[in-house]
């Protein structure tokens, strides 16, 4: 799929063998056969299975539970309600107070007087098998005095709408404003405005989430299918006031994330408490439907974009106003995802006037929380939207209203008016090789004889010129946000006896390939061999400090960490390699694994060589250490600025609304590619998630705040059947903020795609009178909206076909095929 | 899967079957494929108590030509279905609904008879029975059974199998060689539900899948595509009356509405591919 080409650029300072190559991920054997250890497989001696009893309401006080005669069930072992747990469980963490004066209501793990969400664990049974417990549930008698539920966050801040919390429904709000807005908007030729939903999600990892925890002598470890085992053990012993050196956190592999598993869970906490109390190890793993209900969900906003520009497309201003779906309560970044995009909704483009203001808002649905992307996503859908309407507006070429906009290749590095410093990039050069590519031109005379002939299936084609920030973060910028904690990330690397390495790293890969990735980083770096390196990962008690995995961040930050401890592992070698080889230290050099003294001839010692003679230890020098491991923490100056242009066809059949795509490019720029495999990997998933939520995707609540999309059958995913060919290529422009020039790849293909696909849709409306379909962009509300368009004539409406949309759904059981 | 606890029986022979089920009274269910009943177990929606699996009776195996009539053998999965050269030949409109079903996974372990059964009305194949006036054919502690396919299916997962009966196998009328024929699958994703699924034999039947609690057959719309000219306007007006007999759902991905407007488009397609316009 991917020719790789570089048509930009140059190479970056490590080129050499294993840096760039393309290396089946040397830990999928044991991944896609299963032999691994999920968190799921675990089996303890003793150990007993928890299941959770779940609010059925959205909203209610609860006036009573009774566990007695789920206790007397068959297997059963113990049965807790909330009040079980007062004052031991605490308040579930969330580490982003994004303002002064935030409203971060307090989070029992188990509720103890009311539940504001479907799905709230209310109570659980411990059982001695998984059946045992899931039989029990049903058992445990309840009662709720119902409340009125809170559902949309329009209205929730309305006088008199009820309360999902004593201090009301506003969490935050927050601004950031920079140049005169006032100015550019006076007078300004072309002012428009648009309002875009950005519907709730349903993270949906491969693997479900697990824990297991075992407490013995007031010592835990609790193993869970999270990303963020070090983040977790921090937060454990806040939440739980166990000592931090008593908590163990191991993240055995784990099945894929996105943001969901950046977490600190109810789950995660109530197993320790379960565990302490009960003296036996206790494990539980949701069903697909346990985790529809209760996982963090993602996005779930309402924007408001009003934009001012010259005649000529130049932009003057832009304004955001947010309406962000917070959930019931704020989990660990809650508050904090919408603000990523804050510094992202001008993108890639110059203007002279920028306000952003974001009001966290509470309902009573499932926390929302990050979700592949956080914040880039809703920020590049709506500006890129918006880009598409300016120029429909002006009568010119959306490519063309996107260049007159654009940070130009010589402008970098560029500080933007959201205060961002972009180190590099070339949006010309990424823009013009997806153009070729796609065949633009072609495409456009295409569609326009299709118009001509009134052909029922149009064609439409979509534009999407991104940029996200990456490598979270510098800890001087998080601490500016108010974030709790820092951006650094930690590795070791350790040269064994016989000249293997060990390599820990504090990035805890959930399915991203770091295992391939470090191993090829320190291939190079030392001159040892790809086979020969081992990277650990995801235990608390083998990589004791890291900063885990999320917002690409394990390579800027992680891998370059890994760099940084190779280096002074070779620094270490060079003092040893210096006595060895009878040369002062400042003219030996050490190059493909092998150190020399400058002009020495053949006198040579291999870095495998000087690991034995330090594990020996005979003939150091004076003061010389036995140990040539070392370990790194890397706090980035800057975040990396990864980009790209994407562009998508779609064919509708405007008698059915069925959108199909036909042809989607993504050219992306990540800087210097380490592993060009995992980064075509990236791409390719990133694209399908974005893809999903511009066609597929949406969680939906009805009336009374129940989730009817509990099942795969009702929250479509699409499988490689009913995704295009993708054609991806890469321009390399290096990042410069960082020494490998790497800028991050994990989110890319989600954040640029969702808009390429709706721009292509509603460019084929646009003559129909369209000008939005709501996400996810369903048959049924693209026909709707050609129909709502001819209606109204060739009056410009936009459409809203959302509210007319059906609310009941039988229960599916995904029954008979 | 976390299923409440079940009883489970594997009969050696068609009788025994039937007397498991009888025995087992109306918490009894019988389980072939399991690609239907599995899913139900495990969202606790469905809870018997006893399960009589039938994956191993020889009895409801094969596909037999019957001169005028094929005789599909309820075991026979839906990737066999088809596959099979007899199908194909004789009831091309079975195979070509098969291929849209579920997944290559579903396919292989699903069965005919099951889907049957189980009488989803968002499944394919019963609207495809209907539309070919198959007849079902039943064992029961009474004996064997044959079923018209317009009286099997009674409503939302129900079907006129008295309790302790067994579906056995489907009786379909071979089809002409000059008999065209469609099936149009309107669906969100590959392995999605049909939102509407329309089942053609060319001017002269159409079976719906999803336009209502049971499979619907469009009389209205196969008496006007009946000897009209096989023109497209002509089969497009025919089409116009393909929503006249249905009662469709309202979820999360249709309402009625344009579940009735997407009746009449792919019945109009279904028709014109059928009569090959």
């Amino acid at each position: 799929m991917s020719t790789g080409t570089e048509t930009t650029g140059t190479q970056a300072e490590v080129p050499q063998k294993e840096f760039g190559r393309a290396r089946p991920r040397k830990e999928d054997a044991r991944l896609v056969t299963g032999q691994t250890t999920w968190t799921d497989n675990l089996i303890l001696p003793g150990m007993l299975h928890i299941a959770y009893v779940r609010s059925p309401y959205a909203h209610a006080r609860i006036t009573s539970v009774d566990v007695s005669a789920a206790r007397s069930m068959p297997g059963v072992i113990a049965a807790f309600s909330g009040a079980d747990f007062s004052g031991e469980q605490g308040s579930l963490p969330c580490a982003w107070p994004v303002t002064p004066d935030i409203v971060i209501p307090a989070h029992p793990p188990m509720a103890t007087e009311e539940v504001r969400y479907v799905g709230e664990a209310v109570a659980c049974v411990v059982a001695r098998d998984r059946y045992m417990a899931a039989d029990a549930v049903s058992a445990v008698d309840v009662n709720y005095e119902p409340l009125a539920p809170v559902l949309d966050i329009r209205t929730a801040l309305d006088d008199g709408a009820p309360k999902v919390h004593e201090a009301g429904n506003k969490s935050f709000e927050w601004v950031f404003q920079n140049g005169d807005l006032d100015e550019a908007f006076r007078d300004a030729p072309v002012v428009i405005e648009r309002n875009y939903r950005q519907q709730r999600l349903i993270p949906s990892a491969m693997e479900p989430r697990a824990v297991v925890c075992s407490c013995v002598g007031g010592e835990f470890t609790l193993w869970s299918s999270t990303q963020i085992p070090h983040v977790l053990r921090v937060m454990l012993a806040l939440v739980t006031g166990v000592p931090e050196q008593n908590i163990r956190v191991i993240a055995p592999d784990v099945g894929g994330g996105f943001g969901s598993k950046l977490q600190v869970t109810a789950e995660e906490v109530l197993a320790m408490l379960i565990a302490r109390r009960l003296g036996r190890p206790v494990k539980w793993t949701e069903s697909r439907s346990e985790g529809n209900l209760t996982v963090h969900h993602g996005r779930d906003q309402w924007q408001r974009i009003r934009v001012a520009a010259e005649r000529d497309g130049r932009l003057r201003g832009l304004s955001v106003d947010l309406l962000a779906d917070m959930g019931a309560y704020l989990m660990l970044v809650t508050p904090g995802v919408p603000l990523l995009g804050a510094f992202m909704f001008n993108s890639i483009y110059k203007m002279d006037a920028y306000s952003f203001r974001c009001t966290g808002v509470f309902t009573t649905k499932m926390p929302t929380d990050a979700y592949r992307g956080a914040g880039r996503p809703e920020a590049t859908f709506g500006i890129e939207r918006t880009m598409d309407e300016l120029a429909n507006e002006l009568g010119l070429d959306p490519l063309e209203v996107r260049q007159r906009n654009w940070i130009t290749h010589e402008e970098f590095p560029y500080t933007t008016i959201s205060g961002l410093t972009y180190d590099s990039g070339n949006y010309e050069a990424a823009t013009a090789r997806a153009r070729e590519l796609f065949g633009y031109d072609q495409l456009r005379q295409e569609q326009a004889a299709r118009r001509a002939s009134g052909d029922p299936v149009q064609l439409g084609i979509g534009i999407s010129t991104f940029t996200e920030m990456c490598g979270l973060a510098p800890s001087r910028v998080l601490g500016s946000l108010a974030y709790g904690a820092g951006g650094w990330e930690n590795a070791s690397v350790r040269m064994l006896p016989t000249g293997k390495v060990e390599v820990v790293t504090g990035s805890s890969a959930h399915g991203q390939g770091h295992e391939t990735a470090w191993s090829q980083i320190v291939a190079d770096k030392l001159g040892v061999p790809f086979e020969d390196i081992r990277v650990l990962h995801g235990d608390t008690q083998v990589s004791p400090k890291g900063m885990d995995t999320y917002g690409s961040r394990s390579l800027t930050v992680g891998g370059v960490a890994v760099l940084s401890a190779c280096d002074k592992v070779i620094a270490k070698a060079k003092v040893i390699a210096s006595a060895l080889l009878e040369a002062p230290p400042e003219e030996v050099e050490f190059e493909a694994g092998t150190f020399r003294a400058r002009g020495g001839g053949a006198a040579a010692k291999t870095i495998q060589e000087i690991a034995l003679a330090t594990f020996a230890a005979h003939d150091l020098p004076d003061g010389v250490e036995p140990s040539l491991d070392s370990d790194a923490t890397y706090d980035p100056d800057n975040f990396s600025f990864p980009h790209g242009t994407h562009l998508c066809a779609t064919e509708i059949d405007t008698e059915t609304g069925m959108v199909t795509i036909r042809s989607y490019v993504a050219v992306d720029d990540v800087g210097t590619v380490v592993n060009p495999l995992i980064v075509d990997g990236q791409v390719h998933g990133g694209l399908a998630q974005g893809i999903a939520q511009a066609l597929y995707e949406e969680a939906v609540y009805d009336d009374d705040g129940n989730l009817l999309t509990t099942t795969m059958a009702d929250y479509l995913l699409p499988s490689a059947a009913d995704l295009p060919h993708f054609t991806t290529d890469r321009t390399q422009t290096p990042a410069t903020t960082n020494p490998m020039g790497v800028k991050g790849v994990g989110e890319a293909g989600t954040i640029a795609s969702t808009p390429a696909v709706v721009n292509a849709i509603i460019d084929a409306l646009r003559q129909f009178g369209v000008r939005d379909v709501p996400m996810p962009c369903t048959p049924e509300r693209v026909w709707r909206a050609i129909q709502a368009g001819r209606d109204s004539g060739t009056q410009a409406q936009g459409t809203q076909p959302q509210g007319t949309q059906p609310r009941g759904t039988q229960p599916r059981g995904g029954g008979a095929r | 899967m976390i299923p409440v606890k079940f009883d489970y029986a594997r009969p050696g022979s068609l009788d025994e079957a039937v007397r498991a089920l009888a025995d087992g009274g109306e918490d009894a269910k019988v389980i072939a494929g399991g690609q239907s009943l599995l899913p139900l177990l495990r969202l606790r929606l469905a809870y018997p108590d006893l399960l009589v699996d039938v994956g191993r009776l020889d009895e409801l195996r094969g596909v037999r030509d019957e001169g005028t009539t094929l005789w599909i053998g309820a075991l026979t999965t839906h990737d066999q279905v088809l596959r099979d050269p007899l199908i194909v030949e004789h009831c091309g409109l079975l195979a070509e609904a098969a291929v849209t079903v579920a997944d290559p996974a579903v396919r292989h372990r699903g069965t005919l008879g099951g889907s049957l059964s189980h009488a989803d009305p968002a499944a394919d194949l019963p609207a495809v029975v209907a539309a070919l006036d198959a007849t079902i054919t039943a064992r029961g502690p009474a004996g064997e059974r044959e079923i018209a396919a317009a009286d099997f299916f009674v409503d939302y997962l129900t079907t006129s199998l008295e309790p302790g009966e067994i579906l056995t196998g489907v009786r379909v009328p071979k089809l002409g060689s000059g008999w065209g024929f469609r099936y149009e699958k309107f669906h969100r994703t590959a392995q999605a539900w049909a939102i509407v699924g329309v089942a053609a034999l060319a001017r002269r039947s159409n079976g719906q899948t999803n336009m209502g609690p049971v499979p619907v057959r469009a009389r209205a719309a196969e008496q006007a595509a009946a000897g009209v000219e096989a023109n497209l306007a002509a089969l497009l007006s025919a089409a116009a009356h393909a929503d006249a007999e249905a009662r469709p759902p309202s979820d999360l991905h249709g309402a009625p509405d344009y579940r009735r407007h997407l009746a009449r488009v792919l019945t109009g397609r279904a028709l014109a591919a059928a009569s090959r316009v």
